[in-house]
């Protein structure tokens, strides 16, 4: 039995459809990835998953409850963190981590222990009793790691956890997540936009513009791209994406372009062994080329190669007002 | 579906965070003090019966003070909202019921406890206050405190910002003061505002304190406080159902 289940799931936020019918399932003790840009659906498919909004239709299981019938069954199992900080900055740590405690009804003889076990994990019993108006953003993201753990939740939801953080923090928080995964079994559920962050995951959906466009194993999913990556750059782009395709019978694609007035920042293409193809590219291609990138592909070519777009890519353009509205309603 | 375990967790948060503000309790007194004893004397001794005067307010200004209490505290939901506190309380498994009745409960102590803080001008004012009478203004202060909560609370569960909160005080709040009779008697008035004081709820609070503290009154007591309860229990059910319609 999967620990979360999720059918054709719609949410439609007046006109926009934020979540176009998706199904996964999640298993017990997985870290689970939801990769996708800002305005994907994610954060709108775990405010349902997590019953803070009721989807448009569509069904969603989790731990056996199903999230419309079940919430408050459905609340005790989980754990959240959400992308925006919702401690009480008035209270000190402790306090914020007594409240979640009674409110979860945890055992008031386990009470001190678990506040106690948390805070060591996220290394902040030292200043327990500060309020927490005057932490800083790392530290308010580990009190909120610890405080969804304090009732042993099934579920551990992550909406953008180390979003704004700065890498060391980023690296410590990881720790505790796979820390957690081994010691408490803990169903981790992660949505983020860093890819490094998401080959930490045990399975990935890609989720792009409402819908799942991929969803497997970090290295099944890089196994997709083919080889290695080779990126060009090169006095005219166009007409070297011209010539490798006749001469060598290759895929080639434009980078998109950084800046504005040029089409293209680049080439690129996917290539078996491409250590020994850039010798007989220079040998045998009459083109202009400035520089030659060669790398084992991520998760960034998987995104790019299964939407077609960059993850970050910000442009003004129709995508960004649909993100703009996404942000709205995630409000 | 309401658990008093919840509803006692969701007061103490509140009561926690006013008893850690020392700064705002004082600052809360200020403010009727200013009105009991500047406006007070100076409008007392421009209608000639200074003394009187001042007597005559003080439950007005109790009133006052109860209803600026309650009202900021059901709005700090909306303070909530913005620094995300509101989320944790929203995903925790206790029915939105119990949260509209912890923070009912929770506003409405700390507005009793600044009003009870008013009991000490007593003295100055000329009232003497029997133990008797304290217990009768304990429950009277209550009643208005609860139902001015609820009320804030239905605000608030519309309220997504704060920057609407000018609007409230504005044309909820000082309307509600005035019209209630606080400052001045309610005879001899036009028939026009005679209909809006009314319609104001505060207009029977303030009635049945004035009662019970001077024994001045426009109203009986059993009707005031049938009126205040009445009003209540329609702010309370208004405020469950906004909170059961929070996303």
């Amino acid at each position: 039995m999967s620990i979360i289940e999720v059918n054709n799931l719609t949410k439609k936020f007046g006109d926009i459809e934020a979540v176009k019918g998706i199904s996964f399932k999640v298993e017990e003790g997985e870290v689970f990835g939801f990769l996708g840009p800002n305005g994907a659906g994610k954060t709108t498919t775990i405010n349902i998953l997590c019953t803070l909004l009721n989807p448009t239709s569509g069904e969603a299981v989790l731990n056996n409850f199903n999230v419309v019938n079940n919430p408050n069954e459905v609340r005790r199992s989980i754990g959240l963190v959400f992308q925006d900080p919702s401690l009480d900055e008035r209270l000190t740590a402790r306090e914020n981590l007594e409240f979640h405690a009674m409110i979860y009804n945890v055992p008031r003889s386990e009470r001190n222990e678990r506040i106690k076990n948390v805070l060591e994990m996220v290394e902040l019993s030292e200043r327990q009793n500060d309020l927490v108006r005057n932490y800083s953003g790392g530290m308010k993201r580990r009190l909120e790691i610890a405080r969804g753990l304090l009732h042993y939740p099934k579920v551990l939801f992550l909406d953008e956890p180390t979003i704004g953080l700065d890498p060391q923090t980023r690296n410590h928080i990881w720790t505790h997540i796979r820390e957690l995964k081994k010691k408490e079994n803990v169903t981790v559920f992660l949505t983020t936009h860093y890819m490094d962050e998401a080959e930490n995951c045990s399975r990935i959906a890609v989720i792009d513009y409402g819908e799942i466009v991929a969803l497997d194993t970090p290295s099944n999913l890089k196994a997709q791209v083919g080889g290695d990556v080779l990126t060009l750059k090169t006095g005219n782009d166009e007409i070297a994406a011209l010539r490798l395709k006749e001469d060598f019978g290759l895929d080639v694609k434009l980078v998109p372009s950084e800046s504005e007035g040029t089409n293209s920042s680049g080439i690129y293409f996917e290539i078996e062994n491409g250590d020994k193809f850039i010798p007989k590219l220079i040998k045998e291609a009459d083109l202009n080329i400035l520089s030659i990138n060669l790398r084992k592909p991520t998760l960034d070519d998987v995104f790019l190669k299964l939407t077609g777009h960059a993850i970050r890519e910000e442009k003004a353009d129709v995508s960004t007002f649909h993100r703009a509205h996404m942000r709205m309603g995630r409000r | 579906m309401i658990s008093l375990r919840g509803v006692y967790i969701i007061w103490l948060r509140d009561i926690k965070r006013f008893l850690r503000d020392r700064a705002r309790i004082i600052a809360a007194m200020a403010q009727p003090a200013l009105y009991l004893f500047v406006l007070g004397t100076g409008l007392g001794a421009a209608i000639g019966r200074s003394g009187d005067y001042i007597k005559f307010i003080y439950p007005g200004i109790i009133g006052m003070t109860l209803l600026f209490t309650s009202i900021f505290s059901a709005i700090s939901i909306v303070w909530d909202r913005e620094f995300g506190f509101l989320k944790e309380i929203l995903v925790a498994p206790i029915s939105r019921s119990t949260v509209a009745l912890g923070k009912a409960f929770g506003g409405s102590t700390i507005a009793m406890i600044q009003g009870t803080m008013l009991l000490i001008f007593a003295p100055f004012v000329g009232v003497s206050l029997s133990f008797l009478m304290v217990l009768k203004l304990f429950a009277v202060m209550f009643l208005i405190a609860f139902s001015l909560t609820s009320m804030g609370i239905v605000v608030a569960a519309r309220l997504k910002t704060m920057e609407g909160f000018q609007m409230i005080m504005n044309f909820l709040m000082m309307p509600l003061f005035l019209l209630s009779g606080a400052m001045f008697p309610l005879k001899g008035l036009p028939e026009w505002m005679n209909f809006l004081v009314k319609m104001d709820p505060l207009t029977y609070g303030i009635d049945a304190l004035r009662y019970i503290v001077i024994g001045i009154h426009s109203y009986s007591l059993p009707y005031s406080l049938v009126m205040v309860l009445s009003f209540g229990a329609v702010m309370i059910s208004f405020a469950i159902y906004a909170f059961n319609r929070q996303n």
